[in-house]
């Protein structure tokens, strides 16, 4: 069966620092991947080269069977765009549009992406506000929200657009620490509903629970792979261990 | 010479209607010398009285000095809200048909175009710089004053060494600004008989009949002293705002 | 005092001449200013250079000399261009010229403050719209455009209030605006003081009315933040 992403060997560089070198990732349907490393491994990078927020210099993306060729040479600016369409992005610092309310958010990309009517879409938007636990916010400004709401607000925004694939770059790490949880529960009852997801995260104890393959980036490269009961108990790259005592403590 | 450049201007003009006759702008170089020396001393005058007058209001403003502060903000909206032009007409035209104002000892003064322009520039320019002085006066810090207060230093003596210093210093840059508006605004004289930069200019078109050479030698001329004081501000602002640098 | 309400109407006239040559003057202002703050950001090398250019020459001048500038030289223009083809020159109207002249140099002012704004909008906003597909028109009038007002409105009024002030000297090229009237007729009736006074008053009222509502306009731009 063709896995729900595929990303081929990705080069990006910025300026003369080679950021990714050659990143290959398969996810299939349902897989919950949790994407380690330690800053300026290329996580987030190769998280915004997937939907191409960054271009890389080569490589491959396909998502549900649309296939993107990246490198030098044009695009197709409309197969680029069904592309993002089908890929969920969630960012660290939420990118709610501050002059919308959330309801606005939340319906602006469906409708004049996806063509839906103003009305299903709201009617999409309120049901997803509801399962994110917000259904009173429909109304109200990002400034008015929490930082913890306003991330589950922006998760539903990427979930407005029913995408194949859901990208978190590190959902967590500009919250407050007793804000975190009510996000990760939003995307523990993701992963359950057998969502495919991508994730850039620092909680570790997140991803030994939810995730279903733990990839280690290192410099750039894939330096290790696997279930999270093996990375996490047995990790065999010396680098990794590093890491993991690092984190860990 | 006189002659030569007409001729010479004549001859060209009909050729082409682009034609620019340096001649003319050379004949008429101590012109043009007299010309820059008004618009400096005009525009020069006009900040440094405006600053005087300036000084007291902004620190009245800024300490919230009763009735004056009234006062102030009254006269510091007329002038900031209405145009310099329509200022220097009410006083050039304006005055001279009281007759109280005729019979005083000032209308030697009130007469005379120059010396309304200067009253014209000063009042307008002590507006704008009181509101840049206030500005400043408000923004220093807190902690500059409790510091003062705690070494014992009074009010005054804290005013005269540590706060106001620190306020020119911050305003500056839009002390800088106020000296290009003025140095533009100065151009007004013109259309009261005063001969400054845009006054030779216009003089030059009228007599040998050309539209560029006067004009576009004043913007020239302008633009130079423009660069020039935005130069300036920028030595003096690396000078004195080192503290605010990275 | 009598002459002032006598010549109420004319003057009347004058200030709509003075209002509307304002409103149309930012009008072309804002178009040029948004040109040119798009040449100074994404424009290439030629851009940026007309870009910085432009602001450079008009900054440098005051707005007296330009206007006269481009009322001579563009009658000039005008009637060169007439002639070329054969045909009688006509006479360059003040109003245009006026309305021209002050538009282009306030454009420059404008560049400033829309680049400004620009800058101001966090990329993230953009992204978020780049990562949902939105197309780049959509992008750029329901995402970018409205925070980039809400950042632009305080330079946006400040220029406006500017610009109101500077129409004063179109009387210089003979149009017959409130500044112009007001001295003709205030001279004639031999109390240019009142006169003078009047067009004080009204400036003052032009910059508060507009002032306020500028100041609602930012309250509502404002919202979301």
């Amino acid at each position: 069966m063709e896995p729900q992403l595929s990303v081929r060997n990705i080069r990006k560089r910025f300026g003369l620092v080679e950021v990714l070198k050659g990143v290959s990732l398969e996810a299939a349907r349902g897989e919950v991947i949790a994407l380690i490393g330690a800053s300026g491994s290329g996580k987030s990078t190769l998280l915004r080269c997937i939907n191409l927020l960054e271009t890389p210099e080569a490589g491959e993306v396909s998502v549900g069977g649309e296939r993107v060729a990246l490198g030098a040479g044009r695009r197709d600016a409309a197969a680029l765009r069904r592309l993002r369409a089908r890929v969920g992005f969630v960012f660290q610092s939420f990118n709610l549009w501050s002059h919308m309310t959330v309801l606005e958010n939340l319906v602006e990309a469906p409708v004049h992406v996806l063509g839906l009517s103003a009305a299903a879409a709201t009617q999409r938007a309120e049901a997803l506000l509801a399962r994110v636990g917000l259904p009173d916010k429909a109304h109200a400004y990002p400034i008015q929200l929490s930082g913890g709401q306003q991330q589950r607000v922006a998760i539903a925004r990427a979930l407005a657009m029913e995408p194949d694939v859901l990208l978190f770059d590190e959902p967590t790490s500009a919250l407050d620490p007793e804000l975190v949880g009510e996000v990760l529960g939003v995307m523990r009852d993701l992963a359950a509903e057998g969502r495919t997801m991508l994730i850039v995260t620092h909680e570790m104890g997140f991803c030994r629970e939810v995730a279903s393959r733990v990839v280690f980036l290192h410099q750039g490269v894939v330096e290790e792979e696997g279930p999270p009961a093996t990375l996490f108990g047995a990790p065999k790259s010396e680098r990794l261990r590093q890491f993991l005592a690092r984190v860990r403590d | 010479m006189e002659a030569m450049c007409a001729a010479a201007a004549a001859a060209s003009e009909a050729g082409s209607p682009w034609f620019f006759n340096p001649c003319l702008v050379l004949s008429e170089a101590p012109r043009w010398v007299e010309g820059v020396w008004i618009t400096l001393h005009l525009t020069a005058l006009a900040l440094v009285f405006g600053f005087v007058l300036a000084l007291p209001m902004a620190c009245a403003r800024a300490a919230r000095a009763p009735v004056v502060d009234t006062l102030v903000r009254g006269y510091v909206y007329v002038f900031r809200g209405s145009p310099l032009l329509v200022q220097l007409f009410l006083i050039y035209y304006g005055l001279a048909q009281f007759g109280f104002v005729r019979d005083s000892l000032l209308w030697p003064v009130l007469r005379d175009a120059w010396w309304c322009c200067l009253i014209a520039f000063t009042l307008n320019s002590a507006a704008y710089q009181t509101e840049i002085l206030r500005g400043a006066l408000v923004a220093t810090a807190k902690g500059d004053r409790e510091a003062c207060a705690a070494l014992g230093m009074s009010p005054w003596l804290a005013a005269r060494r540590v706060l106001i210093p620190g306020a020119l210093r911050r305003a500056l840059p839009q002390l800088g600004n106020e000296t290009v508006f003025m140095l533009h605004g100065s151009a007004i004289a013109s259309l009261v008989t005063i001969q400054d930069i845009l006054g030779v200019g216009r003089l030059v078109n009228g007599r040998y009949y050309v539209v560029y050479e006067g004009l576009l030698t004043a913007a020239a001329l302008y633009m130079a002293l423009t660069w020039l004081v935005v130069w300036g501000v920028a030595r003096l602002e690396r000078r004195y705002l080192r503290h605010l640098a990275r | 005092m009598e002459a002032l309400i006598g010549a109420g109407p004319l003057l009347l006239q004058g200030f709509w001449v003075t209002v509307s040559v304002a409103v149309l003057a930012l009008a072309l202002a804002s178009v040029l200013g948004a040109l040119a703050a798009a040449a100074r950001l994404g424009g290439g090398p030629v851009g940026r250079g007309a870009a910085a250019a432009y602001s450079t020459v008009v900054r440098g001048i005051p707005d007296l000399v330009t206007i006269l500038i481009i009322y001579f030289a563009g009658q000039r223009l005008v009637n060169a261009l007439a002639g070329a083809v054969g045909l009688e020159g006509v006479d360059v109207s003040a109003y245009a010229a006026g309305v021209l002249a002050i538009g282009f140099i306030y454009g420059a002012y404008l560049a400033e403050t829309f680049r400004g704004a620009w800058l101001a909008v966090p990329r993230g906003q953009i992204e978020a719209g780049v990562a949902l597909g939105l197309s780049r028109s959509r992008l750029l009038w329901r995402i970018a455009a409205p925070q980039l007002m809400r950042h632009a409105l305080p330079g946006y009024a400040n220029v406006w209030q500017v610009l109101v002030k500077s129409t004063a000297v179109v009387s210089v090229i003979g149009l017959s605006d409130l500044v112009g009237l007001a001295l003709k007729v205030g001279r004639r009736e031999r109390d240019p003081f009142t006169f003078m006074l009047a067009v004080l008053v009204a400036y003052l009222l032009i910059t508060a009315v507009s002032g306020w509502a500028l100041a609602r306009a930012e309250k509502r731009l404002a919202r979301g933040t």
